[in-house]
């Protein structure tokens, strides 16, 4: 059995890690899987930017990969950039196996709004799908409404839809089956 | 889907090359990072890119100076400056020097994917814009195919209707009978029109250079691949492939093919990674393809997927009505082209052109035309203009069978010409009397040509 495994790092709810679960299920022809939490990566926290340094995290997570996992889903609460950007709401190995969202500016809170479930279960299962996209080799799709579409702001994730485009959908079946037969 | 844009970032820092590296690729591009501006130069000088990003502040050469020597090797490359340092005073220096533009790092997400997206769409725009003029200045309509001929009319019928389809339409018709102008027709008429009409002979190439030419290559695929090309399918995605001469492709060449049309996709030679295409098929040949088909030289299931719709031209020798409407539309043509103002084609030049059997069809044709519009003394081209051949036809090939009732109507008719339609000098000359001629002329339903 080959499984996707999720490892929360810091206080994760787990309603979220369990929605995170029930939704891979279902794209997913893997088992799902969510390992014993990590504490806070503090470890690639930069104190210039006040954020926390995506790629960091991402080589700490790859190391807790087992040889069922296909692929790995680190969940933070924590604000996450890359050296380029502003921030990033998370970040991928391109067809590697490790993969990071952050809560943090998914939270309507962040933005000055109530908190809203719903909302934030919307988002975290859109951006969870996206960095798994990558995983699987799909770069970002110039279609809107595709859950690959790059979200440049909150509003861009709020507006795609949380599956494939047809064309996505296509490149990421075809890979699956090539990761199968490796 | 288009080969990705080529990307090449320049900065002296690691983890930002890296970054953004990183980035570039899960956008869609790829992407070669160097960490100085003399390394950048080596590279603009030996490979194609699309956008350049480089960084302001770099020890040695920095960004303005590197951004100075690229536009020396390639002006047209945009080059966007990236910098922490964040002055009016630089930004408008950059820009001065010919920065497409100018970003602060770290940049907001959408900055940076939305000035690349707008170049590169802009490149794009500017690539069809340049194949579409060309085309343009070709003047290939539909309209501009001339044939009054029944046999003709059914060709512009069909066109009409098989235009709108993406079905793939073989054009069958001897050499010179303008099959390339048919297709230019029906691309000109489709939901294609606004993208690229691309035309390869299959006989025009040797046949390892047929493959790299449709296909394309990567890289190294063989001696003297020093860079990436992208095949004639990849340049005619959207639109459509013109395959003239497809019975001289050879066996492999048909396979390969095959599996193209079959899966929409290509590979370059020597390269790993698919590209889709979206391309309409038209093809050509003057060979009996049928037969080739029968002798195992033309592989069947590919002769199915060109034949969808098949258009035969008629040769001119069999469409004769035809030739003085041609001969007139060329005299227009080389007029314009040679600075002339022929005012006309004699009767006599008519009648041997009606006369003679075209082995090289319409192009034999339009060439005698333009050679006789180049030659004359007089305003309007006589029979000494035309070439020997065609002057010296109804003496060597007099011999051609024909009607007694043909032969008398063009005699009516030329003798018309000749005295400027006088019926009674055309009688006198005939030996008929006026009501004779009136009644040949009634049967025969001539008219000034």
């Amino acid at each position: 059995m080959k499984y996707i495994d999720i490892l929360p790092m810091g206080s994760i709810e787990p309603d979220i890690l369990d929605l995170i679960s029930r939704h891979l299920a279902k794209l997913f022809p893997y088992g799902l899987r969510t390992l014993k939490p990590l504490k806070e990566p503090i470890y690639a926290f930069n104190f210039i930017r006040n954020q926390y340094f995506s790629s960091k995290i991402l080589s700490e997570i790859v190391n807790h990969a087992s040889l069922e996992t296909v692929k790995i889903l680190g969940v933070v609460d924590v604000d996450l950039y890359i050296p380029i950007f502003c921030f990033v709401f998370g970040e991928a190995q391109l067809r590697g196996k490790a993969a990071v969202i952050s809560l943090y500016r998914l939270r309507p809170e962040f933005y000055g709004l109530k908190p809203n479930r719903k909302l934030i279960y919307d988002r975290v299962v859109k951006e969870s799908i996206h960095e798994l996209g990558h995983n699987f080799g799909l770069t970002h799709c110039l279609d809107e409404n595709c859950v690959m579409y790059f979200s440049h702001s909150i509003w861009h994730t709020d507006v795609k839809k949380s599956c494939f485009c047809g064309e996505c959908r296509r490149i990421i079946n075809h890979r699956i089956v090539l990761q199968e037969e490796a | 889907m288009k080969p990705p844009a080529r990307i090449l970032i320049v900065d002296d820092e690691a983890i930002m090359r890296d970054s953004l590296n990183d980035w570039l690729m899960e956008d869609g591009y790829e992407a070669v990072a160097v960490e100085d501006g003399q390394k950048a130069i080596e590279i603009v000088r030996s490979q194609p890119f699309n956008v350049v990003l480089c960084d302001l502040k770099m020890p040695g050469m920095d960004g303005i100076e590197t951004m100075r020597k690229i536009k020396e090797i390639n002006k047209d490359l945009p080059v966007i400056i990236i910098t922490a340092y964040a002055t009016v005073n630089t930004a408008v220096e950059s820009m001065k020097q010919g920065a497409y533009d100018y970003i602060v790092k770290p940049f907001d997400p959408e900055e940076v994917s939305h000035v690349i997206r707008k170049i590169i769409s802009h490149q794009q725009l500017l690539q069809e814009n340049i194949l579409l003029r060309q085309e343009l200045k070709k003047v290939y309509q539909f309209r501009d195919i001339v044939g009054k001929n029944y046999k003709m009319q059914e060709i512009f019928e069909l066109i009409r209707t098989v235009a709108d389809s993406d079905a793939s339409v073989l054009i069958l018709g001897e050499s010179g009978t303008g099959k390339e102008l048919i297709a230019r027709a029906i691309h000109y008429s489709s939901r294609r029109a606004e993208k690229p009409f691309v035309s390869v002979s299959c006989s025009a190439l040797p046949e390892t250079l047929l493959e790299s030419e449709l296909f394309g290559y990567e890289k190294g695929a063989f001696t003297g691949a020093v860079r990436d090309k992208p095949g004639r399918f990849e340049e005619a995605n959207g639109g459509t492939l013109f395959l003239d001469e497809i019975g001289e492709m050879k066996p492999e060449t048909q396979l390969h093919l095959l599996r193209v049309l079959q899966e929409r996709e290509i590979r370059r030679l020597g390269g790993t990674g698919v590209i889709k295409v979206d391309v309409r098929i038209i093809s050509a040949t003057n060979k009996d393809l049928e037969r080739a088909v029968k002798e195992g030289s033309f592989r069947e299931d590919l002769y199915y997927r060109f034949n969808v719709v098949t258009i035969q031209i008629p040769p001119l020798r069999e469409r004769e009505d035809d030739i003085p409407l041609l001969a007139e539309r060329f005299l227009m043509k080389y007029n314009v082209k040679n600075n002339k103002n022929l005012e006309g084609i004699s009767p006599k030049a008519i009648a041997l052109l009606m006369q003679y059997d075209w082995p090289g069809n319409v192009r034999e044709l339009e060439n005698a035309i333009e050679r006789a519009v180049v030659i004359t003394k007089h305003n309007i081209i006589q029979p000494e203009d035309l070439p020997a051949n065609i002057q010296s036809f109804q003496e060597s090939k007099g011999i051609k069978p024909r009607k007694l009732k043909e032969v008398e109507k063009e005699h009516i008719q030329h003798t018309l010409e000749e005295n400027k339609w006088n019926i009674s000098k055309t009688s006198k000359v005939l030996g008929i009397d006026r009501s004779t001629l009136y009644k040949k002329i009634r049967q025969y339903g001539l008219s000034p040509s």
